[in-house]
């Protein structure tokens, strides 16, 4: 990827929660870059620090969670050294966010209609008529009928209230916009409806997409780049068909086989447990649940080693 | 002729919503509609009950369980009412049908250790004789399952993760040999790595015990996985009953077929091919009002769907699909 085609880049970002029993180490030095257009995954088992990765790259992070170290670079801005309104300034504008479980913190007493204008009218100085405007073409974009406007929440079904949060998220033709869990708690059909949805972002308006879902059917549906996490750091990144077709990391490798699938006869599961961020194994973290581990696993940390062109992975058995 | 495991026969559970205060009108819901079905339990065999929420799934297991009780229908246990089982004979009833929930951190008591739910088990249904016995059976049981009784014994539940609370219901499940199991979304709220030891632990069990199981649940990749059979629920109705690998591969019913293509395949050389077109959602009504329940969505559908529910017909090899299309 060449330097310029690239619209974030994190490097070395540590993201930690205070607690009495010292620094819980969620997100422990991450680096990876995000190309402009592209749809890109994270993917990763509950807890290992998806969720604090993409809520520290927004700033959305609440304490006791803070941003220990590292830098944001999104479009020759350095995210961390922004003021804070700055920083509200870029939200929407340039870089939206779905947060995990958003559509069901809609307004209840508001109109569909009424809670989009809102978001316009608080970052541009667009008049009332013309956001409304915007609203509706906003809502037709994500296929929703335009009764939908003067509609309440309750009235809708879940499916629709997510492409309603999706019709906000792209109000302003963000850039970017970051995806967390968007299609948890709907049901199969309507959950294909909405990664079709979010696809489309990217195909037709040109967004680039963050996608963050512990589901690897739904990122093998719609990403281009997967990055695959594991206790706080990247296991691997690469291409969505490299990562399904030819992993590198025995993390990877065990969890493509680990997702039950109408194509396959047998699966097996990654004996052992996710460790605690509170206290993470020494060397190479998944050595514990690694059948492959050697010697040097448990002692020294792999680095993120880039293997061919936008392929890295993290283990001391690769080269 | 010996009678099955278990028989649904026209099980009907309706609910009535609203008519709080007088102020919104009272409505009746038909969640359940004469839903029939068996599991004949010569061999052991895993079902699975598949449909998208609202389907009247979960109504069904509680039902089962003796949980909820039917508007009108009725369950048989070994040819005999649940009701009557649970007035008469409790205990057998408990013991023979076994239970898994959804959520794994529900069902345990935070004060109380893990282990104490298959202690009480082996207590409560007299499985062992002494209390040296007891620890004996817990930990040959355990280690069965694959999990470390030294890791397990006497921690507390928020010491250990959700896919070994779910494995320990295995264990209880080992422990009492029951001759039926209903699981209502075990892995739904398990991580990913950890749900195919889960659903490898079900199968084994299955054969070791000879149990058979009710498999609830929304996602066909684990249904067509775990199960023999198939039965698709679309709004409290059956629509199709099948094996498990010929309805994944070749569904009859045009709501099968829907939810079959909305499966996401984990492979990206596998995508959906309609993928880049955004349909326009519209307000339909959920169900049909009358006739079919899908005939509002069918892409096939003719003026007697409309009208007519379509009886769930025999198509040979076991198969059943309630569509008018069939048989040709």
């Amino acid at each position: 990827m060449r330097k310029t085609d690239r619209i974030l880049q994190v490097e070395d970002l540590r993201v930690y929660y205070k607690s009495i029993f010292g620094d819980v180490r969620s997100v422990d030095g991450v680096s990876f870059s995000v190309g402009s257009n592209e749809v890109f995954g994270i993917a990763g088992e509950s807890g290992c620090g998806k969720s604090t990765l993409v809520e520290g790259i927004l700033r959305v992070i609440m304490p006791p969670g803070y941003i220990k170290s590292g830098k944001i670079m999104f479009k020759e801005k350095d995210l961390l050294s922004l003021e804070e309104e700055e920083m509200r300034r870029l939200r929407w504008t340039e870089l939206s966010y779905i947060p995990q479980g958003s559509m069901s913190s809609l307004n209840p007493v508001l109109k569909i209609e009424e809670q989009m204008v809102d978001a316009v009218t608080s970052h541009m100085s667009t008049p009332k008529e013309e956001a409304s405007n915007m609203a509706i073409s906003s809502l037709k974009e994500v296929g929703l009928p335009l009764e939908v406007a003067g509609m309440y929440p309750h009235e809708l079904s879940g499916g629709m209230k997510q492409r309603v949060i999706i019709a906000t998220a792209i109000l302003l033709k963000p850039s970017l916009i970051v995806a967390d869990e968007p299609v948890t708690a709907l049901d199969v059909v309507v959950q294909k409806g909405i990664l079709q949805s979010i696809a489309n972002l990217r195909d037709i308006y040109g967004i680039t997409v963050i996608f963050v879902a512990h589901d690897l059917a739904a990122h093998a549906q719609i990403v281009d780049r997967l990055t695959v996490m594991y206790a706080g750091k990247i296991a691997e990144i690469g291409s969505v068909y490299d990562i399904f077709g030819d992993p590198l990391h025995p993390y990877s490798k065990l969890l493509v086989a680990a997702i039950p699938s109408i194509e396959k006869e047998a699966v097996q599961g990654i004996p052992g447990l996710a460790p605690s961020p509170l206290d993470w194994p020494p060397g190479c973290r998944f050595h514990p649940r690694c059948p492959y581990a050697i010697p040097v696993c448990p002692h020294d940390e792999p680095p993120l080693k880039e293997m061919s062109p936008g392929r890295y992975a993290a283990c001391h058995l690769l080269g | 002729m010996e009678e099955p495991l278990l028989e649904l026969k026209n099980v009907t559970k309706e609910y009535t919503i609203g008519g709080g205060l007088g102020l919104t009108e009272r409505k009746t819901i038909r969640a359940v509609d004469k839903v029939s079905f068996t599991i004949l339990g010569k061999k052991p065999t895993i079902v699975a009950l598949v449909g998208q929420s609202g389907s009247g799934k979960t109504t069904i297991a509680r039902i089962i369980l003796g949980l909820l009780e039917p508007t009108s229908g009725e369950v048989l246990y070994k040819g005999k009412d649940t009701r009557l089982w649970l007035k008469k004979d409790k205990k057998t009833y408990r013991h023979n049908v076994q239970v898994i929930f959804q959520d794994p951190y529900g069902i345990y008591n935070p004060f109380y250790r893990v282990d104490r739910v298959l202690f009480k088990a082996v207590k409560k249904f007299g499985l062992a004789s002494s209390s040296e016995e007891a620890h004996k059976m817990v930990i040959e049981s355990m280690r069965a399952m694959g999990l470390r009784p030294e890791d397990l014994l006497g921690r507390y539940p928020h010491q250990i993760s959700g896919g070994e609370r779910q494995r320990l219901m295995l264990v209880r499940i080992l422990l009492m040999k029951p001759k039926l199991v209903v699981a209502d979304e075990p892995v739904s709220m398990i991580d990913v790595s950890l749900r195919s030891i889960f659903l490898n632990n079900l199968q084994d069990l299955k054969e070791r015990i000879e149990m058979s199981c009710l498999y609830i649940t929304h996602d066909l990749n684990i249904a067509h996985y775990v199960a023999d059979e198939i039965i698709v629920l679309c709004h409290g109705r059956i629509v199709e009953i099948g094996d498990a690998k010929s309805i994944v591969k070749d569904p009859l019913h045009p709501y099968s077929q829907n939810l079959v293509n909305a499966i996401p395949i984990p492979d990206p050389t596998k995508r959906w091919k309609d993928a880049a077109q955004i349909k326009e959602v519209t307000f339909e009504e959920l169900r049909a009002e009358q006739g079919c329940m899908y005939s509002h969505k069918c892409p096939h559908v003719m003026p007697m769907c409309k009208k007519e529910v379509p009886p769930l017909t025999e198509l040979g090899s076991g198969r059943k699909a309630a569509c008018f299309l069939y048989p040709r």
